[in-house]
């Protein structure tokens, strides 16, 4: 569950509350209290999508990361490793192209596309209307990858159980210091690449040590798609997260 | 650059509460940007002066209040303000995952007239 944005709770300062005292500089100047988060609409409408998720018996889970860093490659094997075990429905986003939902389609797992055209990230309302396309029923997790960027979706709840964040070893090992925000709100943190680790000279435990002064609370996954190594950790966290486990 | 459009829903948002205040023109707009939100307030203020242009809130002044990031430590059972990007208490050291505020992007009041 996310945090509220506004900083109340919703209904303690109604929307439009009574007008303020008059400001120097005009007599008819008044000040009016607002207090409502900007985003509110995507937040209700993530809230709308949680309840979907969960009376489809969905767990929703929401893949972050900078362009290239290995999503796609990683959900790839993960949805075939999982297919005997585990149902997973896949929406992927993207400013244009199929490219990686004919990608992932490979893996058996229904594929829904989103292109964004110029938008950076996935809206709540976004992914309320590409689940309907997914079937409706025998799925048991859903997994949304996000538009490639560490900045922008990193506001936008999309009704998700858990977030993902991957950090590829090419980008070193200070990613979380550079990008707070994503991290922080990061249920797990993938290192991935981790086959390239050596001659990139990544240095695993400082990258550990940086995510860990933003968010010890992340579970941190150390893995290569490519290799499969530290795959099966990975699969069991995702089959961990099944309901009634 | 999702700024632009985060400045467009708080401008609809300001200009729906003006009408309904009956205001004739909206002269400052409070936002409250937490340290944690991903929003770039110097982008904003450029979104919304373009945005701004042609309605009631033309030339009006956008005033953003930092909201900085409070952390929970379950160690020492209180909350801290957390000084730059860092969730470690400064009573104990220990990193908290127990984020409290910090996340808000908010229309905080009007000043209209």
């Amino acid at each position: 569950m996310r945090e509220k944005r506004g900083s109340d709770q919703p209904g303690k300062h109604p929307p439009g509350a009574a007008p303020g005292p008059a400001q120097a500089g005009g007599a008819r100047r008044r000040t009016v209290s607002v207090r409502r988060a900007v985003l509110e609409k995507n937040d209700r409408l993530a809230e709308r999508n949680r309840g979907v998720f969960q009376s489809r018996g969905l767990v929703a889970l929401n893949l972050l990361s900078s362009p290239g860093a290995g999503k796609t490659t990683l959900l790839q094997h993960t949805v075939k490793a999982l297919a005997p075990r585990l149902k997973c429905g896949i929406i992927v986003g993207d400013l244009a192209t199929d490219n990686d939902a004919r990608r992932l389609r490979e893996s058996g797992a229904p594929v829904v596309q989103i292109t964004t055209g110029t938008v950076c990230h996935l809206e709540a309302e976004m992914v309320a209307r590409a689940v309907r396309e997914l079937p409706g029923e025998g799925l048991e997790m859903l997994i949304i990858e996000n538009v490639g960027n560490l900045v922008c979706p990193a506001s936008y709840d999309l009704g998700e159980d858990l977030r993902v964040v991957l950090l590829s070893v090419t980008e070193g090992e200070d990613k979380p210091l550079k990008y707070p925000p994503i991290f922080q709100a990061a249920d797990a943190v993938i290192l991935s690449k981790m086959d390239l680790a050596a001659p990139c000279g990544f240095d695993a435990a400082a990258a550990r040590g940086n995510l860990n002064r933003i968010n010890p609370r992340a579970k941190v996954f150390e893995l290569s798609a490519k290799t499969g190594q530290g795959m099966e950790a990975w699969l069991g966290y995702l089959l961990d997260q099944r309901p009634g486990r | 650059m999702h700024e632009l459009s985060i400045m467009h829903s708080a401008m609809e948002m300001a200009l729906e509460q003006a009408h309904r205040a009956k205001a004739a023109r909206i002269c400052v707009i409070t936002m409250r940007v937490g340290a944690l939100s991903g929003v770039v307030p110097d982008a904003l203020r450029f979104a919304y002066e373009s945005l701004a242009r042609g309605t009631m809130a033309e030339g009006s002044e956008l005033r953003i209040q930092d909201a900085p990031a409070v952390y929970f430590c379950p160690a020492c059972v209180r909350d801290f303000q957390a000084g730059d990007i860092f969730a470690e208490c400064p009573a104990c050291g220990r990193p908290s995952g127990e984020l409290k505020a910090g996340r808000e992007i908010e229309l905080t009041s009007m000043e209209i007239e």
